[in-house]
């Protein structure tokens, strides 16, 4: 359950980011559509520790409906599904990529995002690379920089609300339905 | 004539506050499409299977377990009051005194210090003296206008600084930017009570200020109808560092509550533990009333911070008062904070003293005054439409003597007023004859 179609408000806080860099890659259309459109999401950096954030973002897709590949060059397999130890040898299309890595090898990964044909690059919170999304966006992905899929996810479909968080939505449209 | 600019259909737009006082945290529901907001009446919440249950309890879905930790109604008031505060989040609790707990037992260990304004409410000072004492925190109380005082009073220990936005009774303003620079200068969080102002009056996040906490119960709810009390996070303050935050919690199967939900892991940890443990939450039709008084909330400040302006000016220049302690008039120690964080109005709480009354006499000439009114009712609450009055020395304070009453800032002709939405000419009236009668 979530707001209806076409919601545009000024989704601001919490970002390290200026708001010229919000407006590009904190756009609340582009992550509602990327949200919406993407089946696989690749998470590179997924960590084997069920306490670690990286695995609460992942579990979080996976019942969400999303198809999880993990990115983890040490692990075999997390939350049931085969380990890739990078973006290249995954051997099937990556609508979302994901990143749980150090902002240093965020451009690698960017690179490898590109080769890879993903249709979007996504830094978690707090992981803030611009070159990483500028090289990204010239390749034409969507980029999302500084926020959680996890926080995104919920703040669109109710989630985020009923834990008492600002989702920054004001919209006095009828939620629409699943 | 200015040349009007047209916005595209999807330009993000930032909604003003009165807007998102009748709007924010609240989406019509698919099923419904109620348009007020639904009272949830229920305990508990179906799960959809074990495994969402699970998931639930371990924090790795959002949803709805039990209202003792979280309620569809509660959410409601939670996210317009974060909304409105500028805030990343709330957390509702059952009253003012709670929330100020909760903070508390959140962000500190034994052992830990709090730097506190000795202009708080009373019954926040009681609690941090006695209450906070039996969990080994230790408090120390500075003048909130002395910027060397708050500076002097923190200590290794120190793991807060907390002031009022406007003091009761005598209406001292917090200078909160100076304060919130001096808390982040020592990586330490500032709390803000702001229960006084309101976020109508003043928005202490925008000044710096770490967490903010309120008694609902007061001019959010308006109306004396419900208690109930918030406290929230600007989401700004970087927990990594601190240890209660930070660290592997075994509350919760060693969470650390920063490094999984960032910005929101101090509201996370309230809520999942101390809320869990102490069970001090809010009722869900506690929160429905709540709401609708958040609803007229900017209405009602405007006009009761006009009238008690209006009603100070008048006790000012009158022959039977000796002083009136109000932020708003130009004679308030404060009056120059009160322009620079309270432009709008400096509250509908004041204090003023009788003329030629102390020691006895005063106790019985404030006693005689109240008694004489007609339309304030004599009760201990601030913040209702209907405007009220106490006399703190023959009731909330009467076991202390006239020097214990003085160093609490209370003199023994000090009578509090909270102003509301009468007719003004009918309350100068009422206190005109009052005054008159003595």
């Amino acid at each position: 359950m979530g707001p209806g179609p076409g919601v545009a408000c000024a989704v601001t806080l919490n970002s390290a980011l200026t708001p010229e860099q919000q407006r590009r890659f904190q756009d609340p259309l582009v992550i509602q559509r990327l949200l919406r459109g993407a089946r696989t999401v690749a998470v590179v950096g997924l960590s084997t520790d069920p306490q670690r954030a990286s695995w609460f973002v992942a579990s979080y897709l996976q019942n969400a409906g999303y198809r999880v590949i993990p990115v983890n060059p040490k692990a075999a397999e997390i939350l049931g599904e085969k380990c890739y130890p990078d973006l290249a040898s995954i051997p099937e299309p990556v609508d979302l990529v994901d990143v749980f890595r150090p902002a240093s090898e965020c451009l690698a990964v960017a690179r490898q995002a590109v080769a890879a044909r993903a249709k979007a690059l996504w830094l978690q919170l707090r992981l803030v690379k611009i070159e990483a999304a500028e090289l990204a966006a010239e390749a034409g992905l969507d980029v999302v920089v500084d926020r959680c899929v996890k926080m995104e996810h919920g703040r669109y479909h109710g989630g985020l609300h009923f834990a008492g968080m600002n989702t920054e939505i004001i919209t006095a449209r009828r939620s629409r339905r699943g | 004539m200015a040349l009007r600019v047209v916005r595209s259909a999807n330009d993000p737009r930032k909604f003003g506050f009165e807007t998102r006082m009748v709007h924010a945290g609240h989406i019509p529901d698919a099923e419904t499409g109620a348009r007020a907001v639904p009272i949830y009446q229920t305990t508990s919440f179906v799960f959809d299977d074990a495994e969402q249950a699970a998931q639930l309890f371990e924090l790795k879905q959002y949803g709805n377990i039990y209202s003792r930790i979280s309620n569809p109604t509660t959410a409601v008031l939670e996210e317009r009051l974060a909304s409105l505060e500028c805030a990343t989040g709330a957390l509702a609790t059952a009253s003012g005194m709670a929330a100020q707990l909760v903070t508390f037992l959140t962000l500190l260990v034994p052992g830990d210090e709090i730097v506190a304004s000795s202009q708080l409410y009373g019954g926040s000072i009681t609690q941090l003296v006695h209450t906070l004492k039996k969990f080994s925190i230790g408090v120390r109380f500075v003048d909130p206008t002395k910027q060397d005082e708050w500076e002097a009073a923190i200590t290794p220990q120190t793991k807060a600084l907390y002031g009022e936005t406007i003091g009761n009774p005598r209406g001292a303003v917090l200078d909160i930017a100076r304060v919130a620079a001096l808390a982040a200068s020592k990586g330490i969080p500032l709390i803000v009570d702001n229960t006084m102002a309101t976020p109508a009056l003043c928005r202490p996040i925008e000044h710096g200020a770490t967490l903010v906490v309120h008694s609902a119960t007061k001019f959010i709810g308006g109306h004396g109808t419900a208690l109930g009390g918030v406290l929230l996070d600007s989401g700004k303050f970087d927990f990594s560092r601190y240890p209660s935050i930070a660290a592997p919690s075994p509350a919760y199967h060693d969470l650390r509550f920063f490094d999984t939900f960032g910005h929101y892991g101090f509201l996370m940890k309230a809520r999942a533990e101390t809320l869990r443990d102490t069970g001090a939450c809010l009722s869900p039709f506690n929160a429905f009333l709540l709401i609708q008084g958040l609803e007229t909330l900017s209405l009602r400040m405007e006009r009761q911070s006009a009238s008690a302006l209006r009603v100070a000016r008048h006790l000012e220049a009158h022959r039977e008062v000796a002083w009136v302690a109000y932020a708003g008039l130009p004679s308030h120690p404060d009056h120059a904070l009160a322009k620079k964080y309270l432009p709008g109005g400096a509250g509908a709480v004041f204090s003023f003293g009788i003329k030629a009354a102390s020691g006895p006499e005063g106790r019985a000439r404030g006693r005689k005054f109240i008694e004489g009114l007609q339309l304030f009712s004599h009760l201990a609450n601030i913040g209702d439409v209907r405007s009220l009055v106490i006399h703190p020395a023959s009731t909330t304070h009467q076991q202390l003597s006239d020097e214990e009453l003085s160093r609490g800032g209370v003199s023994p002709e000090l009578i509090r007023l909270s102003i509301g939405l009468e007719n003004v000419e009918d309350l100068l009236w009422d206190l005109d004859q009052a005054l008159l009668a003595l």
